[in-house]
């Protein structure tokens, strides 16, 4: 078990490509963080770093204390789970499992213990003499599991471990790896590009977008109050309603409909205006709304999206399927639901007073 | 597809049939001249059903050879033969495997001036550039030696690209796995790489034993003493002489017996034999 | 140049890797290359006391010699007969051997095994069936009123050591001509049928268009094959005689560098055979490379 360090860390490859910028980071003993963000936006590359898969171009990575920049990965201390898995295909189960222990020279009776248990938790007792090609897609993916835990390591390393397995399995084994960390409480990274699996295994998300921090905070701090519109758009299913505004005092105007906001406006000027799908509502005719323009309507069973236009800016509304649809529907939102970014930088706009979400977020980032 | 051309079909057994009896013409009137005695080719066309010499033909080669002919027995040059494939593909495979691993697994300076160094033996047959070779090999005291014999033809930039292609077919994440369990490099290229390697290292055994067993050109220019024979480059000798006094029934008994290890080993490795040929040539 | 994303790191293991191929390709191709190079530009006097270096003369003379403009002549002739021969051959084998399925392992057994047959030992076979005293065959041309002796008739001696370099060279044709076959899709061959293309429409209008890639590699190898790897089949048939008939280019670098001792001339004709074998290499790469966008 170890905390991890990372300070001020960069990486720049020899073509002078700057692939990570300026990444602080501090995990504690025992937390699940998942670095999250579109592909190419360094997530991987972070992680090999702190893994010793890649040299560190700037900044110091820390592991239990001490500064790991110039040990091979053998001497981290650390486990890593692969996407592809990366089992030797011509070892079986047990010497997939077994290898890494043997080359530190651990004492046979003391591997047979570990692999045993290993096996025992992640129900492959009965695969541990099989051949890697003669395994199912979610086996390899427990066997790999099972190299990383054998090792009892400082910490686990997960570099997109789930994304060649089919929908159904990914939710399952999603909900193992949480299980297996809780019991075990070793400190984990676990990098995706899945939304969803980075919300519901993280203690911690880390969203990065071209190769820098855009948010660091527990996954419902990061949907509730997403710190850009990159974030915004990125954390949440369907993504969040992002549109272009004008705040006038209390009044925000959309296209050509007009939103009181009752005090919550933070700025006044063009903005944009992000909302959930979810957050908003129908209106009464005596509301102030925006009219939506209904262009088509996916149906997910619990509820149903409707997609249209308000003005010439898409907007998508979630809506129990009690609300009888319409060509034109009026939808009002309740003013604290609203996300104010700048038109400028994308970054969330707070309302003069409040707690600024930057702070809370350099604070967790430190706790 | 359903197809139905009975003709069609007819034919084209047709034309495989001829075709395999084309193949193997020259060898059936090869084997049925081992077979008979001396006197079977005196009446001026040789038969074509077998003759009752078989055995007797076949041991005499084997165990004594024909000493008017300068050939030693057939044993012994069989021997050699075989040394020298073994050798060749042994030594080939060593080598190209760590070079290929070398250049794929490592940067290092000059590795690009490294590999066309290598490339550079493709361009160069030995037949093209037998005489300085000869002087290098005689200068070095390595005439009639299996040295000499060997060392020339073992370099092999084909067999450094097979390696190359292949090693950069193995996912990264194997290699990374491997050092995060704490494999260094030679433990790497041991317990992982090697054994992914067998298939294509057992293929390529079979193409350049072949290739080490049919040298002629090179070990008729080496070897003086006939303790160091090849079987190929043997049996030209023994034709030679065969021509001059009839002694057919010998030297095709001997050329049967050259013929034999490697058609065998194409023959029971077909699979391996075909993957090493086309994978090689790509 | 590609590696692996990740790489070890050690500084001198690589070169210990390399060296034991390095060294090799150093004193038993690069040196004896260059060395070549070197006395194609000199002249040895006839006792061996002293060389002279005569810049391109020994490439002017051989220019100019009729015995080696024959031997171009040979080489171009029996390089293009031999591939043109083998390949038509090879391609009609495995077209049928494409047709028959199940049987296919079999005959394809019985194709592919003169591959490992000796050159000099395919030289042997085919020489002892066209002996013009006791061979099969001229005892039947006989019977037509042809009389064989390719001992003395060039032209005989030439069809001789072409037909016995395309019987060595079939089964290698034939292994990729139907490793390409087998790489059409069959629903290519299925459309056309039910476009109403027969059997030998669909062939020549569907397959051989495809299998061109592998048409053009063959006819590459089959070059390099006829001038570089046929040294033994002319050895054991008619040693490039009669009276030069049968004379390659490689063949004529070994009888004037060792038979005839000419150091100069046999050099200079080495290095044009490499200048040779490096275009074949450089087409041949190119074709690769074009290959793989596939």
């Amino acid at each position: 078990m170890a905390s991890i360090h990372v300070e001020n860390v960069g990486k720049i490859y020899s073509g002078g490509v700057r692939a990570v910028s300026d990444i602080n980071l501090s995990i504690a003993d025992g937390e699940f963080i998942v670095l999250v963000g579109p592909s190419g936006c360094g997530k991987s590359t972070l992680l090999r770093m702190v893994a010793g898969l890649e040299t560190i171009s700037e900044g110091t990575v820390s592991i239990d204390g001490g500064v790991v920049n110039d040990k091979e990965p053998a001497d981290r201390d650390i486990a890593m789970v692969f996407q592809n898995y990366a089992l030797y295909p011509h070892m079986t189960v047990r010497q997939n499992l077994e290898y890494g222990l043997k080359n530190r020279g651990t004492p046979r009776p003391e591997i047979d213990a570990r692999v045993a248990e290993a096996a025992r938790m992640l129900e492959i007792a009965q695969y541990l003499d099989r051949k890697p090609r003669a395994l199912s897609g979610g086996q390899r993916q427990r066997v790999a599991m099972g190299r990383a835990i054998v090792r009892k390591p400082a910490a686990f390393l997960f570099d997109e471990p789930l994304s060649n397995l089919d929908a159904k399995l990914r939710v399952s084994m999603r909900g193992e790896i949480k299980r297996l960390q809780r019991r075990l409480g070793t400190t984990s990274i676990y990098v995706t590009h899945d939304q969803l699996e980075a919300m519901t295994l993280a203690d911690r998300l880390v969203v990065l977008d071209g190769g820098r921090i855009e948010q660091i905070g527990a996954p419902l701090e990061v949907y509730h109050e997403p710190a850009s519109t990159f974030v915004a758009s990125f954390i949440g299913s369907p993504a969040m309603n992002l549109m272009e505004g004008e705040l006038h005092g209390d009044r925000l105007a959309v296209g050509p409909s007009i939103l009181n906001l009752a005090g919550y406006a933070p700025t006044s000027g063009p903005v944009t205006v992000g909302v959930r799908a979810e957050d908003l509502r129908l209106a009464t005719s005596a509301q102030e709304s925006f009219l939506l323009r209904v262009e088509y309507v996916e149906e997910l069973g619990s509820q149903r999206l409707v997609h249209g236009m308000v003005g010439d800016q898409p907007l998508t509304v979630a809506l129990p399927l009690e609300e009888a649809l319409q060509e034109e529907m009026k939808l009002t939102v309740e003013p604290r639901r609203l996300h104010f970014f700048s038109r400028e930088t994308g970054k969330r706009l707070t309302m003069p007073g409040s707690e600024p979400v930057r702070s809370r977020q350099v604070m967790g980032a430190v706790a | 597809m359903v197809e139905n051309r009975p003709l069609l079909d007819f034919l084209t057994h047709l034309v495989l049939i001829t075709g395999v009896a084309i193949v193997a013409f020259p060898v059936y009137v090869a084997f049925i001249a081992s077979t008979h005695g001396t006197g079977a080719f005196v009446s001026g066309v040789m038969p074509l059903l077998p003759g009752t010499h078989m055995v007797e033909n076949y041991s005499m080669m084997w165990n004594e050879g024909l000493t008017s002919a300068g050939a030693p027995p057939l044993w012994v040059m069989m021997f050699n033969s075989l040394w020298m494939a073994l050798i060749i593909a042994v030594g080939k495979i060593a080598i190209s495997i760590t070079s290929a691993y070398a250049i794929v697994y490592f940067r290092f300076p000059f590795r690009v001036l490294a590999f066309w160094m290598i490339f550079i033996t493709l361009m160069l047959p030995v037949e093209v550039r037998i005489l300085p070779t000869f002087k290098v090999v005689a200068d070095l005291g390595m005439l009639n030696s299996y040295a000499g014999l060997t060392l020339p033809l073992i370099a092999s930039a084909t067999a450094t690209f097979l390696f190359r292609q292949f090693f950069l077919t193995v996912p990264e994440e194997i290699m990374e796995a491997a050092r995060v369990d704490g494999a260094g490099p030679l433990k790497f290229f041991r317990d992982i790489l090697l054994p992914l390697s067998r298939t294509n290292i057992a293929a390529l055994f079979v193409i350049l034993f072949i290739y080490g067993w049919v040298q002629y050109l090179w070990p008729l220019l080496i070897t003086t003493d006939s303790n160091f024979y090849t079987i190929v480059m043997g049996i030209k000798r023994l034709a030679a002489s065969a021509d001059a006094e009839p002694l057919w029934h010998y030297a095709m008994a001997a050329v049967m017996m050259a013929m034999l290890p490697p058609v065998l080993v194409v023959i029971f490795m077909q699979r391996l034999f075909v993957k090493g040929l086309v994978e090689t040539e790509k | 140049m590609q590696t692996k994303r990740t790489i070890f790191s050690n500084k001198r293991l690589p070169y210990l890797l390399l060296a034991p191929q390095l060294v090799i390709t150093l004193v038993f191709f690069i040196w004896p290359a260059l060395q070549a190079v070197k006395s194609s530009f000199e002249r040895e006097d006839p006792f061996g006391f002293k060389t002279t270096f005569i810049w391109f003369e020994n490439y002017t003379r051989i220019l100019q010699d009729a015995a080696y403009l024959n031997s171009l002549g040979n080489t171009a002739v029996f390089a293009v007969s031999v591939t043109v021969l083998s390949m038509g051959l090879s391609l009609l084998l495995a077209v049928c051997v494409n047709r028959v399925m199940r049987p296919g392992r079999i005959y394809t057994t019985l194709l592919v095994w003169p591959y490992a047959v000796a050159p000099v030992v395919v030289g042997i076979l085919w020489w002892f069936m066209f002996n013009p005293s006791i061979g099969f065959i001229p005892y039947i041309l006989r019977g037509f009123g042809i009389s064989w002796n390719h001992r003395i008739d060039g032209n005989q001696a030439m069809l001789l050591i072409i037909l016995a370099a395309s019987w060595k060279q079939i089964s290698y044709n034939f292994l990729f001509f139907l490793a390409g076959l087998q790489s059409v899709p069959n629903s290519l061959t299925e459309a056309a049928a039910i476009d109403g293309a027969g059997p030998f429409k669909r062939f020549w209008t569907i397959v051989f268009p495809l299998l061109s890639p592998t048409t053009f590699f063959l006819l590459i190898i089959n070059i390099n094959y006829a001038m570089f790897d046929t040294f033994g089949i002319i050895d054991a048939t008619t040693s490039g005689g009669p009276a030069q008939a049968t004379n390659t280019l490689v063949y004529k670098v070994y009888a004037d560098g060792f038979v005839g001792l000419n150091l100069g001339s046999s050099s200079a004709q080495s290095v044009i055979l490499m200048l040779i074998v490096i275009v074949l290499t450089v087409v041949q790469f190119r074709y690769v490379e074009r290959r793989v966008q596939y």
